[in-house]
């Protein structure tokens, strides 16, 4: 066999991602100039970078240990306002997104309907949570109600589109199987998408609030309440070490919620 | 057990009295804490700014329009740099979430106390919003475009390395166990057994988090780490509502060309 | 040329896979070891190549003790044995041509392989392997793209490549059709009589294990039970290592098959290149 056999090639190439060559080509060196031109007109001041490093190493230090104990009245004060607004923020996004997401899911809702629901996702979605707090700050004044609409807002926006993508891919079986015995739209709606739809949103509400948290940290840097404001003004006096109490209070509070929302969404399936 | 014996009679319910009771307990608590909510933030709030805002939404809008469309030529350059931002910090939070998630997957790593401390980055990085990553690096290394890209690259490893690891962990191991009988080392096993199959939700993550940036980086400008905030903090500072307006419809035009792009890439990819 | 010395498997669990098991197979031989789901076939042949670690008892290839050695020899020792899988566990997402010259990595470096630079032998010997199992067309194709019995035969391809002295052979026909399982069964006793290996072949169904077995083992619960040619596997045999179950139409259909087998295995394989 082996005298005989054709003489097999030595050498193999993988075929590239992108068949053409020239498009590849012309992808690579699209990418090259423009990260040079990137890094080109991106202004570094070094002197300045260089002289924040000590600062940049006092603030790391202050965090061995933190000092929680300087400002611990505002530092619960700010936590427990970002708290409440969290909670009250989420409960209300969520049921303002129930019916908006059931009207910007295609297959539930007329076209005006849906047009005009996935207007009100889109516009709510695509600013970030800062800049409604502004707006919010700017009409109702400052504290914790601008911070609150601004985050239902930015509820809205979230959770309305995963709750019509969820109900868009749904199983159309089980919806068909329950509209054929006869049921109401609202029954409908709860025997046949509820039951699909909503392990999946338990989960995703709780992300939300997590998420809310996070934000309600910013929307105090603008004047929307909560522990964003303490924060800032933190750094403001360059107290790093209240800052880094602060920063540890946040992110142990983000584990708590990370680890309820696993065990709430074990628990749902 | 649903079906109840009442009055020598079968009954079915949905749930048992205890269930029923301890549903009807959960929700009085989380309605109880609602409500205690709503009381500590309406006690905080003005309500006599707030019955005014309508009047004061109408009297803004109508100093928004028509937008100044004659400032757009000093908005390129910021919406230049917000894409930088975005696109930079993207990439180094890419490089660096990547040998983290093969430290905190629970197959890949190498160590136990090696994975804890992954996964405490992860969580340090993902709790802390870019805003606010921005503000202390602007208070350390100043302001500029420069402490954007680091605070949205800092902000963004937690967000990839957590996907990522998420993937690794959800990899098929008989294949890398194929790869482990042929004599192959550890590294030749990451790059033919696990790296092949991560591929694909490595870019994935890449495109949804780059997607995000944009959108996140419209903002750091509000406390001075460079992008086209920097123009709509000044504006609504001077009460330029005018510019405001048309900042605004930039950054939508902006997060709606975004989108649509990462869903271009999204879809190429899958 | 391998030789099982009171060979341990306990998992975790408690679970004793694998109790004592003792086994010795000459150059050449093709084993089929054959029992019921749990019996320790998979562990047993894990622990060869210590996919799976042994907890006690020695394996000798070639008189060098595998479950004795370092990291280092381990991987030089594994390059000897080549793997054939269930589910093929090909790479999926990587060309049918790089999970052939994935069995190389045991003998190049780590860069070699990340570049994709494997030495020109290694290249023309996987160009030779496809061709040899009738997928030389196939080279650039993904693996997913591949028919069951397609990446069994890239399976088979990547065994070999090794240039093993065994072949460890776990169920190779368990999700393939009546038909690919015979082909793909003749084609790697095909290829062990033509190279000089000895395999072994953890395998479900007794009638493909008589068909192609030199020799079958027979595994109930970690012990072997039957250790015989073939032609011994009678009814009584199959009810010690499955339990009590009507065997004599699983035996006849057998020497029934074997004489039409003969007149249509030319057939078969030439549809089978």
């Amino acid at each position: 066999m082996s005298e005989l056999s054709p003489a097999y090639p030595r050498s193999w190439k993988k075929p590239p991602l992108i068949a053409s060559a020239w498009l590849r080509r012309g992808l690579w060196l699209g990418a090259a100039i423009y990260l040079a031109l990137a890094l080109g007109t991106m202004e570094v001041n070094w002197t300045r970078v260089m002289d924040g490093l000590p600062r940049g190493a006092a603030f790391l230090s202050a965090f061995f240990p933190p000092d929680f104990v300087t400002r611990w009245d505002s530092i619960v004060d700010g936590i427990l306002e970002s708290i409440w607004m969290t909670v009250i923020a989420t409960v209300a996004g969520i049921a303002l997104s129930v019916p908006v997401g059931l009207g910007a899911a295609k297959n539930l809702a007329p076209m005006p309907v849906y047009l005009f629901c996935r207007g009100i996702v889109a516009v709510s979605r695509t600013f970030p949570e800062v800049i409604l707090a502004i707006f919010a700050v700017k009409l109702f004044g400052f504290g914790p109600f601008a911070g609150f609409l601004a985050l239902s807002i930015a509820t809205v926006g979230f959770f309305a589109k995963l709750l019509a993508e969820d109900i868009e891919n749904m199983d159309p079986s089980q919806a068909e199987a329950v509209k054929a015995t006869g049921a109401s739209w609202f029954q409908w709606i709860n025997y046949a998408i509820q039951p699909q739809v909503m392990p999946r949103m338990i989960g995703l509400s709780m992300y939300r609030l997590d998420i809310n948290f996070r934000e309600s940290a910013v929307v105090g840097i603008v004047g929307g309440g909560g522990i964003g404001a303490t924060l800032l003004t933190a750094f403001d006096r360059y107290e790093f070490d209240s800052a880094a109490a602060i920063l540890l209070v946040i992110i142990g509070i983000v584990m708590v919620l990370e680890y309820l929302s696993g065990y709430l969404r074990r628990w749902v399936q | 057990m649903p079906v109840i014996e009442q009055n020598d009679r079968l009954v079915w319910r949905r749930r048992t009295t205890p269930q029923q009771w301890g549903r009807w307990f959960a929700w009085l608590v989380g309605v109880a804490i609602v409500v205690y909510s709503w009381q500590i933030i309406s006690d905080k709030t003005i309500w006599f700014f707030v019955a005014d805002a309508g009047t004061q939404a109408a009297d803004m809008a109508e100093r928004m329009v028509p937008p100044k469309w004659s400032y757009m030529e000093q908005l390129w350059l910021p919406i230049w740099d917000t894409i930088n931002i975005a696109t930079l910090g993207t990439l180094i939070a890419l490089v660096l979430a990547f040998p983290i998630a093969f430290c905190a997957a629970s197959n890949t790593s190498p160590h136990p106390v090696v994975r804890s401390v992954a996964l405490f980055i992860i969580v340090s990085s993902r709790s802390i919003n870019s805003l606010i990553w921005a503000l202390m690096l602007v208070a350390i290394i100043g302001p500029g475009v420069f402490a954007g890209v680091i605070a949205i690259g800092l902000r963004s490893i937690g967000f990839c390395a957590k996907l990522l690891y998420e993937a690794i962990e959800e990899i098929d191991a008989t294949q890398v166990e194929a790869v482990t009988a042929t004599g192959a080392t550890g590294p030749q096993r990451l790059a033919y057994g696990i790296v092949p199959q991560i591929l694909p939700a490595f870019a994935g993550i890449a495109v949804f988090r780059w997607d995000i940036n944009i959108r996140e980086s419209t903002v750091l400008g509000l406390v001075g780490a460079g992008g086209i905030g920097l123009q709509l903090s000044s504006s609504i500072n001077s009460l330029a509502w005018t510019q405001v307006s048309l900042i605004l419809l930039v950054i939508l035009a902006t997060v709606a060309v975004s989108e649509w792009v990462s869903a271009k890439v999204r879809h190429a990819i899958i | 040329m391998l030789r099982l010395e009171n060979l341990v498997k306990r998992y975790k669990t408690g679970d004793q896979a694998l109790k004592g098991v003792n086994l010795e197979i000459p150059k050449g031989q093709v084993l089929a070891l054959i029992g019921p789901s749990g019996a320790g076939k998979s562990t047993l042949i894990r622990c060869i190549n210590r996919l799976v670690e042994p907890t006690a008892g020695a394996v000798y290839l070639n008189d060098v003790n595998v479950a004795a050695v370092g990291a280092g020899e381990l991987r030089r020792l594994r390059r000897r044995m080549g793997m054939i899988f269930q589910e093929y566990a090909l790479v999926e997402r990587l060309t049918v041509m790089e999970n052939v010259l994935s069995g190389r990595l045991g003998y190049v470096g780590f860069w070699r392989s990340w570049f994709r630079k494997f030495p020109p032998d290694d290249v023309a010997e996987a160009f030779r392997l496809l061709d040899r199992v009738g997928l030389m067309h196939m080279a650039d194709k993904r693996a997913d793209e591949l028919s069951g019995g397609q990446r069994q035969r890239v399976g088979i391809a990547r065994a070999l490549i090794q240039n093993p002295e065994l072949l460890l052979v776990d169920e190779p026909t368990a999700s393939l059709d009546p038909k690919t399982s015979r082909q793909i069964m003749r084609l790697v006793c095909e290829l062990c009589t033509e190279r000089g290996l000895a395999a072994i072949i953890n395998i479900h169904d007794v009638m493909l294990a008589q068909m192609f077995g030199q020799r079958i083992v027979g595994l109930q619960l970690g012990e072997i039970v039957y250790d015989g040619p073939p032609n011994g596997l009678t009814s009584d045999v199959l009810t010690t290592i499955y339990g009590e179950e009507d065997w004599e139409a699983t035996i006849d259909k057998v020497e029934e098959e074997e004489e039409e087998e003969t007149t249509t295995a030319e057939a078969v394989l030439g549809a089978d290149r």
